[in-house]
């Protein structure tokens, strides 16, 4: 590699290597992240033997340089020499995997699973699996966490003497004495049940699921919730009834709102994992105990799910299990006292009436629909607005319109702005759904309203809005409705609704374009050069900006006759923004 | 006190701290703490700094001198702050550390001021690394025209250093002052406790935290009671308990629900009507609750006792210890000079046989449940020759003083005892009288 005196190619790496020990953490980070270049200039060997070694004993170091690391580690095969010599990548990835910093270890976890895969099945063996061994009966849990995510990728590829030993080790950790190694083992239960003979899952994932799933601590039994979904999979339909199910009705009904939070969070999952059948004799009515749950934050989440749960209810009788058993549940939770509950049920209930058919969703739905478009908490109305598109397929938006419209216009002027902001981001969808006409008669005062609004944020949101309309409504909509009374509020005393003009203008031209140059010319243009005299320098300098945009879709003349003078002047102006901004229109626009 | 039918003796072992009676302010320790192995016993002070003492290795040629605890880290933990907002001065004084069950071959704990609560990470190093390309060890630069060769730093063995690095900050989730904060039994969750509010929090994510309690009132000027500590349950992850200025403990169940508004259990004592006074509620107020390791029982100390809970019954405790009697017509004068509103804490001893707290003029008290026997001990530097036998105390409550007794009237009550640990399996405690921590230890023969 070195060549005669002075390599000029060996000083940057020189440099890179000497700040794999900078005191600045920037350098040290930088250093690890170029670790391939260091490896390849000092090629396979001294890789090997010399900067593993070094590496493996760098774990005391920050979390992100360890992280940078372990990352690293995991694409190094090559620069070690290969699959044949990828076993020098266990001891450093070791050690990380036993840092305190859970990032960290995950990734080392991540590298690790990576390079298993470039084990020979015989290396694996040798050197692999005993790692596997000595991370899984290590001292501290850290490293015995670690080795919960390595056994489903040795257990494939080794022999059925290393298969026996790796599954007790799994059982082993699946009974640790502290709940983070049960928790990683139960994280990993599912992906382990996967890689297993079907027997062994039978016979062994079966019990350390129920043991899981009945652990002390509720961190635990939540967790073993989630291999259900594998578990159940796995099986055949015949052995659910009996291997899975006692377990999952158990959970749905814990003593701790956590695990049935769980249960509601993972619900379309499960429903899926253990088929109509099943669904339709136990998940059914777990559901609807789940949709009545004491604790808010579960009955928020069963909320989430009720759209996706009727939608993969088994198509012969969904209408009328739904009808009878999840709609009066979902009346009720119309009325929730919690407004995390009726708003989590807002955003999915309007799905309902695709399921349910226009005749269902006129006799009801509607009323729930037009219950919580009167609720008190402006997030259910938001989030009943923001799925609209749903019913009007099924039943046209008309149903809707006369509630609809007192809802909108609360929510327009309520008093929080951040409510009046997710308002306007509707305003072009509704405006789709509704039409021009009714727009233009119920909604465009509203949009003009917001123009002039207190707080900034909606004013930009109005502006923006404009926008979307216009090119959801044409040009020549906005000549006629947007563009007069845009133009008015040039002459409004307030000089930021006066800047709100010109905002306005540049969405406008932006949309309208070159084919509508009339309405630039003939209508904008001169109002905006007239605002040049403004008093307030911020409107001069905008005046600049507008002019900038506005330029490109002006003829010669105009600009020569027009703006060119008006910027001249600007560029002269006492304000060193306007001057800076009428420079910048002029290099753009080319007029000097 | 310990053994069957014997009385154990305590004697000295050692003293940290000035030996200097003026005490400076930053100096005065704030909170003691052991963790779970006894192997490391950390002490929090005035001035935000943290001290960790470690046991030395047992000497096998002198049993007599069991491992002495010397120091082995120290480090700034909270500085001062100002709360430019509401125009607040945030002291740097420790409130409490709590060790986390050992991960990795590091220690860590948390320790808190008022407002914020931080992680460290206590770890060895004992090696570093040497060989640069560029330079030379000393730092002087070679002539980069000279490198013909790459070089890849080794690592050499050094002498052993203790670094403390701060992992994680938790701040910005407590309008009032922090009291207690505890480590949960899931190991991946601890709470927080001011005045008014209970916040959970998980040890990996400083940016959030949930309120399980809260008693703020719509109304301030409703304001009846505040919280004084809070712990979780040693084994049952979903329960923890809090305590309150009106002398209830509230068991929650975490597993009910979300917010833990409504206690599953309240444990009070009904008021002796007899004993009634103006300083009835302010002497009833819980200073320090804690549960018994084997997590039945959990103790309480108020202003003039220490009370034994069984966790299944609520109405009354199961025993009641009176740490200071004595000083029941002494209230008066104890409230004038704020005496009245000290915040005595409490332990248990590894077995949970015998319970100790701290009293005024350098005692403190021990309580052995099993045979119903009580002694006041005193941490003073007179007590402070090597292995010297503790003498029992005895504070005269009127009428003819005693030989060897002390009148009530003599007892400085500048000096107390707050805080105190007990080894969580030896007969070892840690004292800390204002500004000095003493160790004492059983007697071996």
């Amino acid at each position: 590699m070195a060549g005669a005196d002075g390599d000029d190619s060996l000083y940057p790496i020189a440099v890179l290597i000497d700040e794999l020990r900078n005191e600045d953490v920037q350098l040290r980070l930088n250093s690890i992240k170029k670790l391939s270049t260091i490896a390849l200039a000092l090629g396979v060997e001294r890789t090997r033997t010399e900067l593993l070694p070094f590496l493996t004993d760098t774990i005391y170091d920050e979390d992100e340089v360890l992280l940078a690391l372990a990352e690293q580690l995991g694409n190094f095969t090559m620069l070690v020499g290969g699959p044949e010599y990828v076993h020098c990548l266990l001891p450093p990835l070791e050690s990380l995997a036993t840092v305190e910093e859970t990032v960290v270890r995950d990734k080392a976890v991540e590298s690790l699973r990576k390079i298993s895969q470039e084990h020979s099945p015989v290396d694996l063996e040798v050197h692999f699996e005993p790692l596997v061994k000595r991370l899984a009966s290590g001292d501290w849990f850290t490293s015995r966490t670690s080795a919960c995510g390595l056994f489903s990728v040795c257990y494939p590829r080794v022999s059925s003497t290393v298969k026996a030993e790796i599954r007790q080790h799994f059982r082993t950790l699946c009974s640790d004495d502290t709940p983070m190694v049960r928790r990683a083992a139960a994280s990993k239960l599912g992906e382990f049940a996967k890689v297993l003979e079907l027997d062994y899952v039978k016979s062994d994932i079966i019990s350390l699921f129920t043991a899981l799933a009945s652990d002390e601590q509720d961190s635990v039994r939540l967790l073993a919730v989630e291999a259900c979904v594998s578990i159940a999979t796995l099986l055949p339909q015949e052995d659910l009834e009996t291997l899975v199910m006692p377990t999952l009705r158990q959970a749905a009904e814990d003593k701790s709102w956590r695990v049935r939070y769980m249960v509601a969070d993972k619900f379309s999952e499960l429903q899926k994992a253990v088929g109509p059948e099943i669904t339709k004799n136990d998940l059914v009515p777990a559901f609807q105990n789940l949709l009545k749950d004491c604790e808010a934050e579960v009955r928020a989440a069963a909320a989430n799910k009720v759209k996706e749960f009727c939608e993969n209810l088994p198509e012969d009788n969904r209408e009328q299990i739904i009808m009878t058993h999840i709609l009066p549940c979902v009346k009720e939770l119309v009325s929730d006292t919690n407004q995390h509950v009726k708003s989590a049920l807002a955003s999915v209930i309007m799905g309902l009436s695709t399921i349910l058919g226009k005749d269902n969703t006129i006799e009801h739905l509607l009323p729930l629909f037009l219950a919580q478009l009167k609720d008190e908490c402006p997030e259910v109305r938001l989030n009943i607005i923001s799925n609209l598109d749903c019913v009007n397929e099924v039943i046209g938006i008309r149903q809707l319109s006369q509630s609809l419209l007192p809802a909108i216009v609360e929510l327009a002027e309520d008093a929080k702005w951040r409510v009046r902001l997710a308002i306007i981001e509707y305003m072009p969808l509704l405006a789709g759904q509704l039409g021009v006409e009714f727009f233009d008669e119920k909604l465009n005062t509203l949009c003009m309203a917001w123009l002039i609004d207190h707080v900034y944020a909606i004013r930009e949101a109005a502006t923006c809005n404009l926008m979307k309309l216009v090119e959801k409504f044409g040009a020549e909509w906005a000549q006629n409705t947007i563009v007069p009374k845009v133009l008015g509020m040039a002459n409004d005393p307030n000089y930021l609704h006066r800047m709100t003009t010109l905002f306005c203008i540049n969405v406008i031209v932006h949309c309208c374009g070159y084919p509508y140059r009339e309405i630039t010319t003939k209508q904008m243009l001169p109002v905006v050069l007239k605002m040049s005299n403004d008093q307030v320098a911020n409107v001069r300098f905008n005046v600049a900006k507008s002019l900038q945009k506005i330029g490109p879709v002006l003829d010669s003349n105009a600009l020569q006759t027009e703006v060119k003078p008006v910027l001249e002047k600007l560029a002269s102006d006492t304000d060193m923004d306007v001057k800076y901004f009428a420079q910048e229109a002029i290099s753009v626009l080319a007029l000097a | 006190i310990n053994g069957p039918g014997g009385d154990m003796q305590w004697c000295f072992s050692q003293v940290k701290g000035a030996i200097d009676d003026d005490v400076a302010e930053a100096d005065i320790i704030s909170t003691v703490e052991f963790n779970h192995t006894g192997e490391l016993l950390a002490t929090g002070d005035k001035g935000g700094r943290v001290v960790i003492f470690q046991q030395e290795i047992e000497n096998k040629s002198q049993p007599q001198f069991r491992s002495e605890y010397n120091v082995y880290s120290t480090f700034q933990s909270h500085e001062p702050e100002f709360d430019y907002l509401k125009s607040l001065e945030i002291e740097e004084k420790i409130n409490k550390i709590r060790w986390l069950p050992q991960k990795n071959a590091a220690q860590f704990l948390l320790s808190t001021n008022d407002k914020t609560i931080k992680l460290w990470k206590i770890s060895e190093r004992d090696k570093r690394p040497e060989g640069y390309n560029l330079k030379e060890e000393d730092g002087r630069y070679k002539d980069p025209n000279t490198i013909t060769s790459l070089r890849v730093p080794v690592l050499i063995p050094m002498d052993l250093m203790v670094e403390a690095s701060p992992r994680r900050v938790f701040a910005n989730a407590h309008t009032y002052h922090i009291n207690s904060i505890s480590v949960n039994s899931d190991n991946e969750t601890y709470l927080s406790a001011d005045d008014l509010r209970i916040n959970l929090w998980h040890l990996e994510i400083t940016d959030r935290s949930f309120n399980i309690v809260d008693i703020k009132p719509a109304n301030m000027e409703e304001l009846t009671e505040v919280i004084t500590a809070a712990e979780f349950h040693p084994h049952q992850c979903n329960t923890f308990v809090y305590s309150s200025s009106k002398g209830t403990i509230r068991l929650c169940d975490m597993r009910a629900s979300a917010l833990c508004d409504k206690h599953s259990k309240l444990f009070e004592e009904p008021e002796d009507p007899s004993n009634r006074s103006f300083f009835s509620e302010i002497i009833s107020s819980i200073s320090d609750v804690k549960f018994s390791h084997n997590g039945r029982y959990m103790m309480t100390r108020d202003y003039l006792s220490v009370k034994i809970w069984d966790l299944n019954m609520e109405n009354r405790p199961v025993e009641t210890y009176q740490v200071h009697e004595y000083l029941r017509s002494k209230l008066c004068s104890l409230y004038e000079n704020d005496c009245i509103f000290d915040k005595f804490e409490c332990c248990w001893n590894g077995n949970d046989s015998v319970v100790m707290t701290g009293s005024y003029n350098n005692f403190f008290r021990m309580f052995d449940r099993g045979h119903r026997r009580d002694v006041t001990l005193e941490a003073s530097r007179e007590n402070s020759k090597p292995m010297q036998v503790l003498k029992p105390r005895k504070v005269c409550a009127g009428g003819k003083r005693k030989k060897d007794e002390i009148s009530v009237d003599s007892l400085d009550f500048n000096k107390k005892i707050l805080h105190t640990a007990w080894h969580p399996q030896d007969n070892i405690i840690a004292v800390a009288t204002t500004n000095n921590l003493y160790i004492f230890q059983d007697k071996v023969n």
